[in-house]
């Protein structure tokens, strides 16, 4: 039963993690506010658009840290406290975001209209090339070190600690995770030009954004294909049932051939991205595209990181000290803990259904030129 | 093997902790109190259908999302900072502190995201008792996430509900009812909601009252101050309830804590409750039979009957507590702080030996080992202490907060009789010293607040988790200088941010709700 629960949680937050990296369109379209937004109006618009959608992102961002931290406190106390700076500065884009819509558009804001538009354009930049780098080094391992008899030392009693003095921006060292960092900035930006198509109702914006969707897709395709296939042929870090773990070769491939369920996701997964893409890039007609290419995102992201977590793989290893590395079995809470907290997660579905139910209330229709005018507007 | 944590990195640890804390609660509780306003205002709309009353609703609201967005950037920093900055913690408690965290994520965030969005874009969309739900479910939501991180923070004051674990090295969850539902927590959750409650009711008496000094909106003013006061009247009178309830809890579980707030440092029977005081110097009165006061107030026998709830009992002082032998409540004897670190160094050292043994797998060495450690475990926290001294908090800070807090909470029982009279019997447009002493009222509101969470935190130091765990074993291994560095880009990140906020709801101030024709 513990390690069913094990198992359970690491799905849950997989997912999580995967429904974060598709929200993160949010972040792709504002990315593109400049390319795609020539006039003021167009721009509005824009904001307008992925401002209906951004707390989602948000909450799920702060969701995720908390289940995460909940399940699997190991990783919590070492990837944060150790990648110190890859995310603080995550956190510090996320914070000019947060308040950009808000503040914009208002009379007083101190900043000016554009340093708030470029507070959404860093966000759009940056946050996600260094999630995506984070979730890289899943695969790539870090530099840090675990020892748990600390606790009784009164000097030094803290039981994780960072490699290096770069404390997280060493991960940018590591060209491979750069390489996904910058696959999944791409992909962002493909979900959001999808979804201003879906979403705006205005010519030139959804002309603009069928227009990008060609070469950030050709970008993409690059980089993701370059990691996948590295990855997959690359040696990674498997766990002996007695918990040692050593470097295998061929690893992630084996996962994937040993878990046929990951393999049809992830397949599935990518035929739904490309099939979203290629549809709304060919047909004017089709405003469809994102709920493919959203879906196949978050079944491809998911895949992969069940392909980290299960099959005797450790999740977030070492590279320099491999039996620190983490596992979902010795990072995770207790089996009473994880068994809690299986009872809140029945609550999610709950969530979904209503937030779908009160979206389809409100989104009746697209944002266009007249309701421009109205002032339930940022 | 010979590494040690600079103290440096402590202190800058726990200054960018609660900077970013009481960042965020300059925004939070505006947010707990207003949207309950809000959502009485749009409930008298939906009865009358009256115009004005959403004119007014949509006013308030505007302020909320200025006030909101702020909120929710700084709470994020808050909650990643538990691994960033306090790792050492996120593994020892994360099994049990973790939990209210997703929970909160989950239960409460997304209902407060989801049903804010229909409260801001859903006026012409969706029905008008649809709306109505949803500005009812926002308050929900500010208020759920308000309950399971209080229950977080109360866990740290009182940690129940669990054990240590010596094989992984951490605390485990053994109930979580016991967790979620302590008395520490639902008296901290009445008595801070209530705190926000009065926060937003002085604010809107406030603003209000700036349009009756204008002489410009004077319905719209009278109309919200009428609501606004009512509920200002009972949150304060309520907040003297849950205040007595958190020092009584206070007293039951954090005696340390108690002494500091009161500046007691030699314990008495029939103590007194010291109304105003000025303290002599800390340094000296550790270990000094001297009065600690330079000048003092004081109310006879009221804090024995207010901590123990019989006015000849005991209260023991920051000296009783350091030197132990005392009666506890729960009729055992106090032990002393020295025998305290004593028994903690043990628990350490077994602890150290259990896990060699069963390395080893030395079975007998290892049983016995985990017979000293289970003997001495309670107060494990104390092994890192260096002195007894430790122990004690910043009495000045902790004292000079408390009182500073009654008083407010006094003034502002007697703030809200005068302006609910006024409101109902009277003529508020003609009570011109009233409008400005309310405009005024406003930062004591926030002052109040602040003061009662300096209390909280600042009096239990050392410990992040009371007996258990101090602040220096918390910590996450960084260099000083990135932790200087991120809190010098916080403050000036939040600051600004500040100032743009206040900048913008001065606009909208000046602006208006727009119900009266300009003349
Ligand atoms: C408008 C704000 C406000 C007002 C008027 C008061 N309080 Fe308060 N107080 C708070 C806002 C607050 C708070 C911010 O909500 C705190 C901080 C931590 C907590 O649990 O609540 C708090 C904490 C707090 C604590 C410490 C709890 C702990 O350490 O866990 C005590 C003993 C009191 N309060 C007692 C009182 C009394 C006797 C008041 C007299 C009327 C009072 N407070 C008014
Ligand atoms: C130090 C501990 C705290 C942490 C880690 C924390 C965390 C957070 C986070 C992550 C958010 C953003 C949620 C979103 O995405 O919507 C938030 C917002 C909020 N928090 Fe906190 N919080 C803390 C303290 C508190 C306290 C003490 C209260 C109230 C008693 C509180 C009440 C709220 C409310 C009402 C919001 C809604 C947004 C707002 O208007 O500020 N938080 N908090
Ligand atoms: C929002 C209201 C809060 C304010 C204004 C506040 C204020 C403070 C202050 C002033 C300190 C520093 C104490 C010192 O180092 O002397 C502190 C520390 C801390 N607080 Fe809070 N606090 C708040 C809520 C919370 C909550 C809800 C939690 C937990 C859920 C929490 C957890 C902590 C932790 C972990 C520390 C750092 C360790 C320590 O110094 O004890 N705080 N806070």
């Amino acid at each position: 039963m513990y390690t069913f629960l094990q198992y359970y949680w690491w799905a849950v937050v997989s997912l999580l993690g995967a429904l974060l990296v598709f929200l993160l369109f949010v972040q792709g379209g504002n990315s593109m506010l400049f390319c795609i937004g020539k006039t003021d109006q167009s721009r509005k618009l824009m904001i307008n658009s992925t401002g209906r959608k951004w707390e989602y992102t948000f909450t799920t961002l702060v969701t995720f840290g908390g289940a995460f931290f909940a399940s699997f406190p190991l990783f919590y106390s070492t990837s944060f406290g150790g990648a110190y700076w890859l995310w603080m500065i995550i956190l510090f884009t996320f914070v000019l975001q947060a308040v950009s819509y808000e503040f914009h558009d208002k009379l007083g804001n101190l900043l000016g209209k554009r340093t708030y538009e470029s507070f959404l354009v860093i966000n759009g930049t940056i946050a996600p090339i260094l999630l995506g780098g984070a979730v890289a080094t899943f695969f790539t391992g870090s530099d840090f070190y675990i020892n748990k008899n600390n606790i009784s030392d009164t000097m030094m009693p803290v039981i994780s600690q960072w490699g290096n003095s770069g404390h997280g921006l060493d991960a940018l060292l590591n060209p491979w995770n750069v390489i996904l960092g910058i696959a999944v900035f791409f992909l962002v930006r493909i979900l959001g030009a999808l979804y201003f198509i879906n979403n705006i109702d205005d010519e030139e914006v959804v002309t603009r954004s069928r227009k990008a969707l060609l070469w950030n897709t050709v970008l993409f395709l690059v980089f993701f294909l370059t990691f996948v296939i590295r990855t997959l042929f690359a040696d990674g870090y498997a766990v002996h049932t007695d918990g040692t773990v050593y470097m295998e070769p061929y690893k992630y491939f084996t996962n994937l051939l040993a878990m046929p369920i990951v393999l049809i996701l992830f397949l599935l997964g990518v035929v739904g991205v490309l099939f979203g893409i290629l549809r709304s890039y060919f047909s004017t007609t089709f405003d469809k595209g994102i709920w493919f290419a959203g879906t196949g995102t978050v079944l491809t992201v998911w895949a992969l990181f069940l392909l980290v977590g299960y099959h005797g793989t450790s999740y977030y290893p070492s590279c320099t000290n491999l039996q620190s590395s983490l596992t979902i079995q010795n990072s995770c809470s207790s089996f009473f803990t994880l068994n809690v907290m299986m009872w809140v997660s029945f609550l999610v579905p709950f969530v979904l259904v209503y937030i779908f139910y009160v979206w389809r209330k409100l989104n009746s229709h697209k944002i266009g030129g007249e309701e421009g005018k109205t002032e339930d507007m940022y | 093997m010979f590494e040690s944590l600079d103290p440096s990195l402590i202190n800058w640890s726990r200054l960018q902790f609660a900077m970013t804390a009481m960042y965020h609660w300059i925004f939070v509780p505006l947010t707990l109190g207003i949207t309950m306003i809000i959502a009485i205002m749009e409930t008298i709309y939906y009865r009358t259908g009256l115009e004005k009353w959403k004119k007014t609703t949509k006013f308030w609201m505007k302020l909320f999302g200025i006030n909101f967005s702020v909120g929710i950037a700084t709470g994020l920093i808050l909650e990643f900072e538990f691994g960033t900055n306090w790792s050492n913690y996120s593994w020892l408690v994360g099994d049990i502190f973790g939990a209210p965290l997703a929970i909160e994520g989950i239960v409460a965030f997304f209902l407060e995201t989801t049903f804010i969005g229909v409260m801001f874009f859903g006026w012409n969309k969706v029905s008008k008792g649809f709306h109505l739900a949803a500005s009812w479910l926002t308050w929900l939501g500010a208020t759920l996430s308000a309950w399971w991180i209080l229950v977080a923070n109360a866990w740290m004051q009182y940690p129940t509900g669990m054990n240590f674990n010596p094989d992984t090295m951490r605390n485990e969850m053994t109930n979580f009812a016991a967790i979620a539902l302590s008395p520490v927590a639902v008296n901290k959750f009445l008595h801070t909601v209530l705190s926000g409650w009065i926060v937003a009711a002085v604010f809107v008496v406030g603003i209000s009252c700036w349009y009756l000094i204008r002489g410009k909106e004077k319905d719209f003013a009278i109309r919200s101050l009428k609501i606004a006061t009512v509920i200002g009247l009972f949150a304060s009178l309520c907040s003297l309830w849950s205040g007595d309830g958190s020092a009584y809890q206070v007293a039951r579980t954090q005696p340390m804590k108690l002494a500091a707030m009161e500046g007691l440092y030699n314990g008495r029977h029939n103590c007194g409750l010291i109304g105003v005081g000025i303290l002599k110097p800390s340094d000296k009165l550790i270990g000094s039979k001297q009065d600690p006061f330079v000048c003092k107030i004081e109310i006879p026998s009221l804090l024995s009957l207010l901590a123990n709830r019989s006015a000849n009992s005991f209260v023991p002082g920051v000296n009783d507590i350091i030197s132990g032998g005392y009666k506890q409540a729960d009729g055992s004897m106090a032990m002393s702080v020295a025998d305290k670190i004593a028994s903690g160094k043990t628990a350490m050292s077994a602890l150290g030996a259990y896990r060699a043994a069963r390395k080893a797998q030395l079975q007998a060495d290892a049983s016995l080992a985990k017979h000293v450690f289970n003997a001495n475990v309670g107060n494990m926290g104390y092994g890192y202490l260096k002195s007894p001294e430790q122990a004690v908090p910043n009495v000045p800070l902790t004292f000079y907060s408390f009182h500073l807090m009654i008083i407010l909470g006094c003034y502002f029982i007697l703030f809200f009789i005068i302006t609910t009279v006024v409101a109902f019997q009277y003529d508020f447009t003609r009570k011109r010293w009233l409008q400005f002493v309310a405009l005024g009222s406003i930062p004591l509101a926030y002052i109040a607040g602040m003061t009662g969470w300096m209390v909280a935190e600042v009096g239990r130091q050392p410990w992040c988790i009371q007996d258990m765990l101090p602040c220096n074993a918390a910590i996450s291994k960084v260099d000083v200088g990135a932790v200087q560095t991120s809190f010098f880009i916080f403050v000036t990140i939040f600051t600004v941010l500040l100032i743009a906020a206040i900048g913008i709801m001065v606009k909208a101030i000046k602006k208006g709700p727009q119900i009266e024709p300009e003349v």
